[in-house]
């Protein structure tokens, strides 16, 4: 099973190593890994995706939790989140096929942000399911290459008041 | 190059202008550092400079693995925590198989390395190696400190995080320039760990669920790792096994923990435990298992272990937790605290018919050896030996049969009595590992018992404990072989002895030659008077005992069998 893991942890350097490093030695898989700044100057976040049994994403959290420059960990396996990954990829679109890719584009609410000769590059993000879907539906035109973020995620806010 | 100050002018305040190496020495003193291991080098000059008039006990060793060593059994000795100190690239790389064996056996040890200058790191510089990268899987937390307005606060953290929850060792990397600059320094910077905290207090919901179940248990076994001598919490677990009358089963680490002389002891499990412990634990209805983290060596297959059991666990990593066992009623704390609360909330039980069953095992197949013969037996040896320090000596071992004959032979009453490398199982750690537990117990009789190939790899360090006037005794149980990869050989390699064995110097003209007593026993008779003159040494003192070559650790649980499977129990009874 899928969990999207998201760890809060101290600005340092060496914490990714750290944090990679505890994957690789306890024989985790890491499907994607994001980090990135936050609110708060010192803290940053990373949005770790990975696939396993309950048993082995429950020794993840624990593992991660016991780093020391790791704040604070949580899985939001079972919650209401909102994921998202984004993507810039380079289609083929010669003069011929050019209209059927924007369209494409436009149909998945992605952006074209740069235009060649031959190639379209456009800017898509969405669930991880669109962002495959999207690569797939241009591989007939032919892709000349793709950049994906991973996945960032954020638990949704209580509609009622409890 | 001239020092700068990293400080505004004027505004001196209560605080003075020190320089990185001298913020080092007197955090550490403020930390209670009174001894310390460790080897110079170019990049930690400015700090050997300040230790040179600095109250500070120091150690050199030969070797930066054997000063790692000496630091990790001077903390396991003492509860305090060890201090090593060495140079950039070797001296760094030097440490890893030291840091790794204190890691794997949670020990409280703090590393300070030197690094090439901050603007140099990266280049390849001299002696350059990437310090924090090679050491971060086998410390517990490591960093560089790049700015000396750091360096206060990070040595107090490394303390701090060396010493509380999970012990383990913390490494801190200083770049050359940072111990040179100067900055102020008033001695109160604060630490600053949000990612890190101690759960000391277990939950009192999950401590009454562990009481009712030892109270309804009948057939329970309480397992004790080296998490409770760690915990200092040996007393505590010792009144809970009394008041609820548990039978107690140790681990290596474990062992001194509970006094084996006493009737509820089931002494070591596992791979070489006793068959009473290995019965006990498969048969249990309830394993209450406390600083100990379920290791394959204890476990075997994890699914035919400790099979009708209930487990709970009691232990300061939720890490721990569920790991390789599935745990009914997990704990998380300091064994002391829960310990203390749980003895309050547990019942007396008989448990006869239990105690009756265990009594049998023990009866059956006690650890044995054959006594009539007339070589040298190494159980022996040991069982003289405990037998003339009373069992009071503090024991550190070597790794492999040495290591499994002590742990099952000499008795242990006390803990932090046996100093072994567990986890890792470092062959080469029992001298420097006597060495350290001797600066740490200047009084106590520390004696190593080592294995010829063991004390081969840093026997070097027999020049240490000369020149600091350590009457450590060394007792190698010379069989000539790397006796437990022989074991496996002869049982599971149709008896192909491929490059067990190397070529032994006179143990006791090496001895001599480094200073030290050397004293060779090729006979029976001849060791009890031995070991008497090996205790009544006032300098280190090493005794070759010329051991049965072929001797075999049992019981032994093979690879992949259940504990309670073990081979070798025909053979204790044909000796019986």
């Amino acid at each position: 099973m899928k969990h999207i893991i998201s760890a809060l942890v101290e600005n340092k350097p060496g914490v990714l190593a750290h944090v990679a490093g505890m994957f690789a030695a306890r024989a985790f898989n890491i499907d994607s890994l994001v980090v990135g700044r936050t609110e708060e100057p010192d803290l940053s976040r990373m949005t770790i995706v990975v696939i396993g049994d309950d048993r082995v994403v429950e020794q993840v959290r624990k593992q991660l939790a016991k780093i020391v420059p790791v704040v604070k960990v949580q899985d939001f396996v079972g919650q209401p989140v909102v994921a998202r990954d984004l993507m810039l990829i380079a289609i083929s679109a010669p003069a011929a096929k050019r209209p059927e890719v924007l369209s494409l584009i436009e149909m998945f609410k992605g952006k074209v942000v740069d235009i060649g000769q031959k190639f379209v590059m456009a800017e898509i993000s969405g669930p991880e399911a669109k962002i495959e879907a999207f690569i797939n539906v241009c591989r007939p035109y032919g892709i000349k290459s793709v950049a994906r973020t991973g996945t960032i995620a954020m638990p949704r806010q209580p509609k009622t008041e409890v | 190059m001239k020092p700068r100050s990293t400080l505004p002018a004027g505004s001196a305040g209560k605080s003075s202008i020190k320089t990185g190496a001298e913020i080092i020495v007197e955090t550490l003193i403020e930390q209670g550092v009174d001894t310390m291991f460790g080897y110079p080098g170019g990049v930690v000059l400015p700090l050997f400079d300040k230790l040179y008039d600095a109250p500070i006990n120091f150690i050199i060793p030969r070797h930066e693995q054997g000063g790692c060593h000496m630091a990790d059994a001077y903390s396991r000795a003492s509860g305090k925590v060890g201090v090593v100190v060495t140079t950039s690239g070797p001296g760094a790389c030097n440490l890893t198989t030291g840091l790794a064996t204190a890691s794997m056996d949670s020990v409280a040890l703090v590393a300070l390395t030197g690094q090439v200058r901050t603007e140099l790191i990266g280049n390849d510089a001299f002696q350059e190696a990437d310090t924090t990268g090679i050491t971060r899987p086998v410390t517990k937390y490591n960093c560089i400190v790049k700015d000396v307005k750091d360096l206060a606060r990070t040595i107090r953290e490394a303390f701090h995080i060396a010493s509380t929850a999970r012990p383990g060792p913390v490494l801190i990397d200083i770049p050359v320039d940072v111990s040179v600059t100067r900055c102020a320094s008033d001695g109160t910077e604060k630490m600053e760990l949000p990612g890190y905290k101690v759960r000391t207090k277990g939950n009192s919901r999950q401590i009454s669920m562990a009481a009712k179940a030892i109270n309804q248990s009948q057939r329970p076994v309480l397992y004790v790792g080296g998490g409770v001598i760690s915990a200092n919490a040996s007393e505590q677990m010792r009144s809970l096994a009394e008041k609820a009358h548990l039978p107690v089963t140790t681990t290596l680490l474990g062992l001194g923990s509970y006094d084996q002389n006493r009737a509820e002891s089931l002494d070591m499990l596992g791979m070489h435990g006793s068959a009473y412990a290995n019965y006990a634990v498969q048969e249990c209805d309830l394993l209450i298992a406390v600083g100990a983290r379920f290791d394959d060596r204890i476990t075997g297959p994890v699914k035919s272990f400790a099979p009708h059991a209930k487990v709970i666990h009691i232990d300061i990593d939720p890490a721990s937790i569920s790991k390789n066992v599935r745990v009914d009623i997990p704990v998380v704390g300091d064994a002391k605290i829960i310990l203390e609360a749980l003895t309050k909330e547990v019942e007396f039980r008989e448990r006869k018919e239990w105690f009756a069953r265990i009594a049998q095992w023990k009866e059956k197949f006690p650890f044995r050896y054959d006594r009539n013969s007339s070589a040298i037996k190494p159980q022996y040896v040991i069982e003289e030996l405990c037998g003339q320090t009373k069992g009071e000596a503090i024991i550190t071992t070597g790794v492999g049969q040495n290591q499994m004959w002590a742990a099952q032979f000499y008795r242990f009453s006390r803990p932090r009595q046996l100093i072994s490398s567990g986890g890792l199982g470092t062959m080469g750690f029992g001298l420097p590992a006597a060495i350290g537990a001797q600066v740490a117990r200047p009084d106590a009789t520390v004696v190593d018992i080592d294995g010829d190939h063991s004390f081969n790899m840093t026997m070097t360090e027999l020049s240490t404990a000369v020149q600091y006037e350590l009457p450590i005794k060394v007792c190698i149980l010379n069989n000539g072989y790397m006796g437990m990869v022989r074991q496996w050989q002869e049982l599971f390699y149709n008896k192909r002895y491929s490059k067990s064995y190397v070529s032994n110097p006179e143990y006791a003209a090496v001895a001599e030659a480094l200073g030290a007593v050397g004293i060779t026993v090729d006979k029976k008779a001849d060791v009890p008077k031995a070991i008497k003159q090996m205790l009544a040494e006032k300098r280190p003192c090493v005794v070759d005992f010329k051991v049965e070559r072929e001797e075999n650790v049992w019981p032994m649980v093979p690879a992949g069998k259940s504990i309670n499977e073990m081979d070798g129990l025909d053979i204790l009874e044909s000796i019986a």
